[in-house]
């Protein structure tokens, strides 16, 4: 009578537990997946109730939103901004990374005390002295150049990408270096390698699975970034995040929704293939770093 | 390391780090202290040094104050409500033997990898009025009276709105944080409980809860960074501050003051007193919770 009842209290347990978790999911997935259903809706269906599922698949969405929303040219600026400053971000931290973990210098307490301070230090709240600055430099260069170049520059954006998020990924990098055996060092250097070789051809290999993974959260930082892109970019060439914010305020007033799902849908894609690609890592590397924008 | 040309490797791998860093981040951030004594109006260079008057006029800025009584309880809540969300579902995840639990831990993760123009635009489409995903479902459920709640329109709502999307961003990642610390608490712990007859709930609070406590004080601290930082660039597209200045919260005012409105001054003394602000709530919050560490 008893283990009975325990057995009905342990089934009901269950239950909620399982309500409780497919209702989060379903929190998640069904707006995204309306997301996606909206995309491929004509004009006149929004009009109806925004539960019904699509009557055709309505494509010309894709070609208005890549076309005459320019989605099709903030991609690409977006895969180059992103793509710059990853390249950037990689070349200047992983020698400042090895060495603040492996050479004993003059001042390099100082260094590393700079560069944990960095970690507090919020983008956001920096934002507008950057542009100040980098308009400062445009006057610079209207009396040299006749031009200013520091804005609207998407290798300067990238610039200031890589730099905002050096401290962190010098942060995790040097951590990982500091884990490794120096072994592999002193026998290359009994080899005769000089430094730069060493590095280069045996840390840098063995550091792979931690540079992996600073490539990771900085990719998705790169690729979802918004308030640098829009205070530095004031001019009509835009990333994506950015784009789509502009697509989302501008179809709502011409009541000209599919396009704008179809933004998202072209925003979110990559990201969301990437992320089912490496979730294991990305999870795993997250709670090493205790990394939170 | 003794060798030759030590010096000159160890320099050069740090000067370009150390450049850009200096540059784009140690300038600026000393930038704002110093323009905060400013008054600094317009693209025009003619800046005044006014000593703190800036700090006077924003004790009676009844915007700012509204941004942060804005502010103070999105942290409040968004803190509450996605912490006791997040570690339920971790407590689950990894205690229950789930069908699926795989599919519900990559699932719960997706959104904090979405850019915040996604999510602003996944939840202007869900709290929309007509068009609306949740008004579209009252209307379904109840064709002849259901009224459209204005999420986004109605100033004692709007900022409610935007903690609901700030929590569904959240959740994942905190839960896959707690996860990650509930999965080194060893099993023979719970086994014990168990014999003893101790239930879910009693596990819960007596084995997981102090074993995770470091844990949750770390992330009580992320949450006050984040908040202020999240709800910046949630507010700034998803609302733009309004309607009338009723969702604006801290760093969305300062930006407002100093981009839009071109008072960089005014806006930097915004940003030394949220940054103050942020720095002594951690370091009250991080007292305050402070335990003895349990071991096993």
């Amino acid at each position: 009578m008893n283990t009975q009842r325990a057995l009905y209290r342990e089934r009901f347990a269950k239950a909620i537990i399982y309500i409780l978790l497919i209702a989060l999911a379903i929190s998640i997935i069904v707006p995204l997946f309306w997301v996606f259903s909206a995309s491929i809706k004509e004009n006149s269906e929004f009009y109806g109730n925004p539960w019904s599922l699509p009557k055709g698949l309505h494509w010309q969405n894709y070609r208005d939103a890549i076309r005459k929303a320019r989605l099709g040219e903030y991609f690409f600026n977006s895969v180059f901004v992103t793509a710059l400053s990853l390249t950037l971000l990689i070349a200047v931290a992983v020698p400042c990374a090895y060495v603040l973990a492996r050479f004993n210098f003059k001042g390099r307490k100082i260094v590393n005390l700079l560069f944990m301070a960095g970690l507090f230090v919020n983008v956001n709240y920096i934002v507008v002295p950057i542009f100040l600055m980098l308009l400062g430099w445009n006057d610079i260069a209207w009396e040299i150049l006749g031009r200013g170049i520091f804005l609207d520059n998407l290798v300067v954006l990238s610039v200031v990408y890589a730099s905002t998020n050096l401290p962190f990924t010098i942060y995790l990098l040097s951590n990982y270096f500091r884990t490794l055996s120096r072994s592999f060092e002193e026998a290359a250097y009994i080899d005769g390698a000089s430094h730069f070789k060493t590095m280069l051809h045996v840390m840098v290999p063995m550091a792979k699975p931690s540079i992996i993974t600073v490539i990771l959260f900085n990719f998705l930082a790169f690729w979802n970034e918004y308030i640098i892109a829009l205070t530095l970019m004031p001019g009509p060439r835009k990333t994506l995040p950015v784009g789509l914010v502009n697509l989302n305020q501008a179809q709502r007033a011409a009541a000209d929704y599919g396009p704008l799902y179809t933004g998202l849908v072209i925003v979110m894609l990559p990201v969301l293939i990437l992320y089912i690609m490496t979730q294991k890592r990305l999870t795993q590397g997250m709670t090493i770093g205790g990394i939170k924008e | 390391m003794k060798q030759k040309g030590s010096k000159i490797f160890v320099y050069s791998c740090i000067a370009p780090a150390l450049l850009l860093f200096a540059v784009f981040m140690i300038y600026p951030t000393i930038s704002v202290f110093r323009m905060s004594l400013y008054e600094w109006g317009g693209l025009s260079a003619r800046r005044t040094f006014v000593g703190l008057k800036n700090f006077k006029v924003l004790l009676d800025d009844r915007f700012f104050l509204r941004s942060f009584q804005n502010t103070v309880l999105i942290i409040t809540l968004v803190t509450i409500i996605t912490l006791s969300i997040a570690i339920i579902f971790a407590y689950i995840l990894i205690r229950e033997r789930i069908k699926g639990e795989n599919f519900f831990r990559v699932v719960f993760y997706i959104p904090n990898i979405l850019s915040i123009a996604v999510i602003a635009a996944v939840f202007s489409a869900i709290y929309a009025p007509d068009q609306g995903l949740i008004n579209g479902l009252g209307r379904l459920l109840n064709p002849d009276t259901w009224v459209n709640i204005q999420f986004l329109g109605n100033p004692r709502l709007v900022v409610y709105s935007v903690i609901g999307a700030m929590v569904w961003q959240a959740i994942g990642y905190y839960m896959v944080m707690y996860m990650a610390s509930m999965g080194s608490i060893p099993t023979h712990l719970y086994e014990a409980a168990q014999i003893e007859g101790a239930n879910r709930v009693r596990q819960f609070v007596d084995i997981t809860l102090p074993l995770i406590w470091e844990t949750v004080r770390t992330t009580l601290v992320f949450f006050i960074i984040s908040s202020i930082n999240i709800s910046f660039l949630l507010v700034n597209v998803l609302t733009g501050g309004g309607p009338n200045g009723a969702s604006e919260v801290f760093l969305s005012y300062l930006y407002r003051q100093a981009y839009n409105n071109a008072s960089y001054g005014y806006g930097m003394a915004i940003g030394v007193v949220v940054f103050l602000f942020s720095f002594a709530l951690a370091g009250l919050v991080s007292l305050v919770t402070k335990r003895d560490v349990v071991q096993y």
